[in-house]
């Protein structure tokens, strides 16, 4: 199995994320320019922490236009929670940075009389290759509102309907933690894996 | 739906398992990666890791300790005691886990939580409260338990929350290890003062004991000696809970 390249979005937690691959016999390493970003058969786009520092990271280490790339050539990338809304245009949660804008949107703050945090386990229904239906873990204050049609779709309820992950061929984001996920995270990955 | 969550604490010190009663009187009960794993296995929802030894005697959280538990399990993983630095946040991190709980520096020094928490995002830092009545109220007590702030838990908790702090992880320090049932009142109190998660924690003994915290409006509920000491599966504890009405993940 090649190796997963893991983007580095700053503060992000990447011990969790190796583990999993790991546990996949599936060697990870974490990129170190652009080049890497095109070669890769397999790039994971995480993200924990803020909106703005995200994107910071991203064009610091300059990958803003490589990662783009993928997604126009439609090579395999797994972006997940805050990696996820990255590739939307913008966030509530730093007004002033721009995202990827690869999918058009933003992402909005959880609203309603719920807890947020929303932490835990939800059930997400999919009905996608990598996305499929089961109980995710999710840690998020933002989501996504709404994605183009080409995309497939999986949702969940709290403070209302929203979207836990998109899906079109190889290209898969999650606002969920497929890392943290148990099994059925576990699961999922290595059908991405197979993309 | 957001299901309830049901969380095996590990206390730990120098590696190994322990439990006491009041935070004293430690007794060994396991090795942390194996113990976790099994917890894993019968569904644990995330795992909790406290190195209670480390404010006493001041030194940071046993990493390698941590790096084992996270290469064995596929399920969150929180760590604290002895936190009193962003870098030891960080530390802990890089080792492996997934949220970093404060708790004694963060009433010294509330900044700390603003820091950590813009630095890696709210979800990632909860802040821990030892909590014990006092009078008609619940105060913080620090250090183990071994100091009695004038604190009381609410102002702590929502002033703890507006500077960053994602979630409570919630003590009572009467009940811990008593085996007596979770301290609903002060449950109640938190839960009602804050808009983030509450993991109740301290005086578990059965699983009628966690139907009622999430009834007093606790997100989550945590357990040590009832699970160390093998007298309810969290599986049985699930299915109690299921049977209460509460969604699960089984």
């Amino acid at each position: 199995m090649s190796e997963v390249l893991i983007v580095p979005t700053g503060t992000a937690n990447l011990a969790s994320i190796e583990a999993a691959f790991a546990r996949l016999n599936t060697p990870t390493r974490i990129a170190t320019g652009a080049t890497d970003i095109d070669q890769a058969n397999h790039v994971v786009l995480p993200g924990v922490g803020s909106f703005g520092a995200a994107m910071e990271a991203i064009k610091t280490h300059s990958l803003f236009d490589s990662l783009c790339r993928r997604f126009d050539e439609q090579l395999p990338v797994l972006a997940i929670c805050l990696g996820m809304q990255l590739l939307f245009e913008g966030s509530e949660e730093s007004p002033t940075a721009k995202g990827l804008g690869i999918i058009k949107g933003h992402a909005a703050r959880l609203t309603g009389a719920i807890r947020v945090p929303h932490m835990g386990w939800n059930h997400i229904s999919s009905s996608g290759f990598v996305l499929q239906s089961g109980y995710a873990y999710f840690a998020n204050s933002y989501r996504v509102e709404s994605v183009s049609k080409d995309w497939s779709t999986a949702i969940v309820e709290y403070g209302g309907k929203w979207i836990a992950g998109i899906e079109k061929g190889p290209l898969v984001a999650c606002q969920f933690h497929p890392e943290l996920s148990g099994e059925w995270g576990l699961n999922m990955i290595s059908r991405w894996l197979r993309c | 739906m957001l299901t309830a969550r049901v969380i095996p604490c590990l206390d730990f010190v120098a590696g190994r398992v322990v439990k006491g009663v009041q935070f004293q009187d430690l007794r060994d009960t396991g090795d942390p990666a194996s113990l976790a794993l099994q917890y894993e296995d019968q569904g644990a929802d995330e795992i909790i890791m406290l190195d209670v030894s480390a404010t006493a005697e001041s030194r940071s959280s046993a990493s390698s300790t941590v790096a084992d538990v996270r290469k064995r399990i596929s399920i969150p993983l929180t760590v604290g005691g002895g936190v009193r630095s962003v870098d030891d946040v960080q530390a802990l991190l890089e080792s492996g886990a997934d949220k970093v709980s404060i708790n004694t520096a963060a009433v010294a020094n509330p900044m700390l939580i603003c820091e950590a928490s813009d630095r890696f995002g709210k979800q990632c830092i909860v802040i821990a409260i030892d909590a014990r009545k006092y009078h008609d109220d619940f105060v913080v007590v620090t250090n183990s338990g071994t100091q009695q702030t004038l604190l009381r838990a609410s102002d702590w908790a929502m002033q703890a929350t507006t500077f960053g702090a994602g979630e409570v992880l919630l003590t009572s320090w009467d009940r811990d290890g008593t085996q007596s049932g979770y301290d609903l009142l002060l449950i109640k109190e938190i839960a009602e003062s804050v808009q983030v998660p509450v993991i109740a924690s301290g005086g578990a003994s059965h699983p009628n004991d966690m139907v009622l915290a999430l009834r007093a409006g606790a997100s989550a509920v945590l357990a040590a000696s009832i699970l160390h000491d093998k007298l309810f599966t969290i599986s049985e504890i699930k299915n109690a809970l299921k049977t209460a009405g509460y969604e699960v993940r089984l």
